[in-house]
């Protein structure tokens, strides 16, 4: 289970798990009537403050209130023989669901998540078979259709074992395809999903996507913090100690070159990148984003003894920031990743040890 | 997938064959096709595109599919080398 860890997922923004209120939901738009009593009918259009909502998530601005209420809710006008649709709490989880299934009549199932989508939910054990069995019993849902059939997202698979959930509800479990986009196709073809739609990938879009979320850090308090006391350093060197003002403007350059390289081009140039290590692909990215850089500022052939110990530690975080990518992307394993730290943290260890004692070895000396 | 794919050697995935009652579970669940049916029988057909998410497992009610699952995610496992416990995307 991977791509939970990364920041552009939910789950490791530290969501409360404890009561919830779950506020106005500006997404129903009216109630259908059922043996179980009324159930609240979804829109199937998107609104521009759903639109708004989800700019404000990818920017890392509101997250831990990003949930729905879970429950059942009605789409179109369900009838006793219309499908059952199992989701998560997450809001734009059920925003791409809802908005894919436009002009038809279907029951959604929302399962309390946390608010964390459905394959993260899944590996955290939320999005489980006894979540699925609580919220099948709560709704009372075999009063509400007659059918004995679930159609569960495949990402949920990891959480839910189809034959446990048919022993305790009596209700079979039909994988869903992957992508929520893929419903309309996967309904039409009388729920069958074709092979494509069982795959999961990383397409440069969705690379992206978690590139923008890693790199909104960029204007986060902490880091405008860090910046202002940089500031302050760089005045007083200025004053104080003249002849470490290139080397400290060469440091700051540096590390943004290396959070940059190892937070955006390294994810988008994944693919054409050397190797299968996320460590080395972060090695390469670092040499070359800041060689280029270096080109720049000091020319060929003149880069002082402190640069080279400089770039040194930027190869090296760059490697670790890219590591760190592991834990969004979708196809890396806990062995492969375990495999590739135990021989990347040491030499990354080693690289910067080495670049922070050749820089001030080389600054000593003058 | 477009060329991406990681370490292989190192998964831990296993099927006892024996065990498999055709159920296709695992073909379905596994988001990178590592399972096909060969005569009604499961079959890993690309153990190096597992990536451990433990779906095929949780799925095989004869319990045929074993592995470690898991998060394959750096500061997951960092974690669980400083708690000592299970890697952890608690972070």
């Amino acid at each position: 289970m991977s791509e939970c860890c990364g920041p552009g997922q939910p789950c490791c923004g530290g969501v409360p798990a404890a009561v919830y209120d779950y506020g106005p939901t500006p997404y129903t738009v009216g109630q259908v009537d059922t043996f179980a009593g009324p159930v609240p009918q979804v829109a199937t259009q998107l609104s521009p403050a759903d639109a708004r909502g989800a700019v404000r998530v990818r920017m890392g601005i509101a997250r831990n209130d990003f949930r729905v209420r879970p429950g059942l809710y009605a789409v179109g006008r369900p009838d006793d023989s219309s499908q059952v649709l199992v989701t998560a709490n997450y809001k734009l989880s059920f925003d791409t669901v809802r908005s894919q299934l436009d002009g038809r009549d279907l029951w959604l199932l929302v399962l309390d998540t946390n608010g964390i989508n459905v394959w993260c939910a899944a590996g955290k054990g939320t999005f489980s078979t006894s979540e699925i069995v609580d919220r099948v019993r709560d709704v009372r849902l075999e009063q509400v259709v007659s059918h004995t059939r679930l159609v569960v997202p495949q990402l949920g698979a990891t959480g839910v074992a189809a034959h446990e959930v048919r022993a305790a509800t009596g209700f079979s479990v039909v994988w869903g395809p992957v992508r929520a986009d893929d419903l309309p196709a996967f309904l039409d073809a009388g729920m069958k999903a074709t092979s494509q739609m069982r795959r999961v990938e990383f397409p440069l879009r969705e690379r992206a996507k978690l590139v923008g979320v890693e790199l909104s850090v960029l204007w986060r308090r902490r880091t405008l913090v860090v910046a202002a006391v940089l500031l302050l350093i760089l005045a007083a060197t200025w004053k104080l100690a003249p002849a470490l003002v290139a080397p400290l403007l060469t440091t700051i350059l540096v590390a943004v070159l290396a959070a940059v390289a190892g937070a955006a081009v390294a994810p988008l140039l994944l693919p054409w990148l050397p190797g299968r290590a996320f460590s080395l692909k972060g090695a390469v990215a670092g040499l070359l984003v800041i060689t280029p850089a270096y080109y720049f500022v000091f020319g060929v052939g003149s880069v002082p003894l402190w640069g080279w110990g400089l770039l040194a530690i930027g190869v090296a975080a760059t490697s670790y920031l890219a590591m760190n990518f592991t834990g969004s992307s979708t196809y890396t394993s806990p062995s492969g990743v375990e495999w590739e730290m135990r021989r990347a943290i040491p030499l990354q260890a080693l690289g910067a040890v080495a670049g922070v004692a050749l820089a001030i070895f080389a600054l000593v000396r003058g | 997938m477009a060329g991406l794919r990681y370490i292989e050697e190192v998964v831990t995935l296993a099927l006892d064959a024996k065990l498999c009652n055709g159920c296709r579970q695992c073909t379905m669940v596994c988001p990178h096709a590592v399972f096909e049916l060969v005569e009604g029988r499961a079959r890993i057909a690309d153990k190096g595109a597992c990536m451990e998410c433990g779906a095929c497992s949780r799925n095989c009610a004869p319990g045929a599919i074993t592995l470690k699952p898991g998060v394959g995610c750096a500061a997951a496992i960092i974690n669980g080398w400083i708690t000592g416990g299970e890697p952890s995307c608690d972070c």
